[in-house]
């Protein structure tokens, strides 16, 4: 190829005239909420091993019958986890980064989502484009998906993508910090609905639990795919914004 | 990085450090500010503790009916008892004295048959740990701000400083917690003597707040309007230990 020394120049020249696949604020949080999200994810299972146990209703506690538990030590001597060891206490600074990080998260997520409805990203990136609002077109995307085809390269989501970022972003993030709240005995002292709709303080406990890993299950797979689309360029465009698909000849 | 994007940074920057020093001096000037916001966490905990104490002043802790009281409350662990408990409790707790001193006109010095003159009062309240387990029980006593008015309360009061007979176990809450109606000098647990394991012979009951701001062998109050001469003066033993001053979530 003669002119092989000119590609390189001339994606160059697109990479920066072409507008970036995530803008900057796209970047921005979703840098942040990531962060937020490990801190929460790791803070969170310490705090699970102080009580590796869930109940259903208002209360539960080491002399009642769990709805499940998880078969770990724990790090109190007062929870019969089957183990004869205690682990070390961390639940203080848990706490303290599991509280600091959901802050942030919240206050980054209504970043996102003001920004997002201003912008256009919501409904032009997320809400399913016209042609991909049918079932057909969703059970063909997943059909798709479960041989294992390769998507064509495109510079817009799927509707499966689409979906599921909606549903992360609107319904198992909001559950997250409502059931999180539930919890708290000053919040619902304000607001009793937010518990008593859940079924009760231990529901809550449990829910938030189940949430937590179905958005562990969400990053994972997130991940998977990433690395399928190509990790590199992937992560590169989120995080200089450079459209991956022009980039590489 | 061009200068456009330096310069709207810097703005950004200096603008972003500017509001936070406002917001502390609001936050402080209107009591918003917890008394361990300091460290790494002080923007967690002063978020937390601003947005619950603007949400929460007033509202009350949920109650539950007698049919949802826990067949067997759950006492958690405590230290082996002091020597000084252990005497007290041979001789039936018969001369615990609770003494209520600082910025009082009147300093008292009450027993448990004095508290228990008053007319006594009733709540059916959960009891939510920080681990993450919880129980509802009928505690019985009075609320603390009676006893703060029997005292005389001076107007610049700012906290109540609440300990333990034993060693190191102290506590203290603002005044909205103080003089909240929930807020129990509690002798008593569904209908019997509160055990020892539960707290016996007097704990302080603060149902918006996690187990562990209800100190248990309560002996000792002190009214003031700084916690800077306490242990550490960050609030209570509980942010020495790595834990959160305030406990409402």
């Amino acid at each position: 190829m003669a002119d092989s020394t000119s590609i390189p120049a001339s994606a160059t020249a697109i990479q920066d005239t072409a507008p970036p696949r995530h803008s900057a604020l796209v970047r921005l949080t979703h840098w942040i909420t990531t962060l937020c999200f490990f801190a929460l994810l790791v803070t969170g299972m310490e705090i699970v091993v102080s009580h590796p146990r869930f109940y259903w209703g208002e209360t539960g506690n080491s002399l009642t019958t769990p709805l499940f538990r998880i078969p770990i030590p724990s790090s109190r001597s007062t929870v019969p986890s089957g183990y004869n060891y205690v682990l070390p206490d961390q639940n203080g600074w848990s706490r303290s980064l599991h509280f600091q990080s959901a802050w942030i998260l919240v206050l980054t997520g209504l970043l996102y989502v003001t920004s997002g409805l201003l912008s256009g990203h919501l409904r032009r990136d997320l809400v399913p484009s016209k042609p991909q609002r049918s079932w057909q077109a969703i059970t063909t995307t997943l059909r798709d998906h479960l041989r294992f085809k390769r998507p064509t390269e495109t510079d817009t989501y799927n509707v499966l993508q689409r979906l599921t970022y909606l549903a992360v972003v609107f319904v198992l993030f909001p559950m997250a910090i409502w059931t999180g709240l539930a919890m708290s005995p000053a919040f619902v002292s304000a607001f009793p609905s937010t518990v008593i709709l859940l079924g009760g303080q231990q529901s809550a406990r449990t829910l938030h639990f189940i949430l937590s890993l179905t958005l562990t299950l969400f990053v994972a797979g997130h991940v998977v795919m990433v690395a399928l689309a190509g990790f590199k360029a992937r992560l590169l465009s989120m995080l200089t914004g450079t459209p991956a698909t022009k980039e590489q000849p | 990085m061009n200068r456009r994007t330096l310069i709207t940074t810097g703005l950004a920057a200096t603008a972003g450090v500017a509001g936070l020093a406002t917001a502390e001096r609001i936050a402080k000037h209107y009591g918003l500010l917890p008394p361990n916001a300091s460290g790494p966490f002080a923007l967690g905990e002063t978020l937390t503790y601003a947005s619950q104490r603007l949400l929460t002043r007033h509202s009350m802790a949920r109650e539950f009916s007698r049919g949802q009281i826990s067949p067997r409350p759950f006492p958690n662990e405590i230290a082996p008892p002091s020597d000084a408990f252990k005497s007290h409790q041979a001789a039936g707790f018969a001369d615990w004295q609770l003494s209520v001193t600082g910025l009082v006109d009147r300093p008292v010095n009450l027993s448990i048959a004095q508290l228990k003159s008053y007319p006594a009062h009733s709540q059916i309240t959960q009891l939510a740990c920080e681990e993450g387990w919880s129980y509802i029980a009928e505690w019985t006593g009075i609320s603390l701000s009676q006893i703060l008015d029997a005292a005389g309360i001076q107007p610049h009061a700012r906290y109540i400083v609440y300990y333990s007979i034993e060693p190191g176990w102290w506590e203290s809450v603002d005044m909205a917690d103080a003089l909240h109606p929930q807020t129990f000098l509690t002798y008593g647990l569904n209908g019997d003597d509160l055990p020892v394991a539960s707290g016996g012979p007097l704990r302080l009951r603060v149902p918006r707040q996690l187990g562990y701001k209800s100190v248990k062998f309560i002996n000792r109050l002190v009214v003031t309007d700084s916690l800077k001469g306490f242990g550490k003066g960050l609030g209570s033993a509980s942010p020495e230990a790595g834990y959160s001053w305030y406990a409402g979530i």
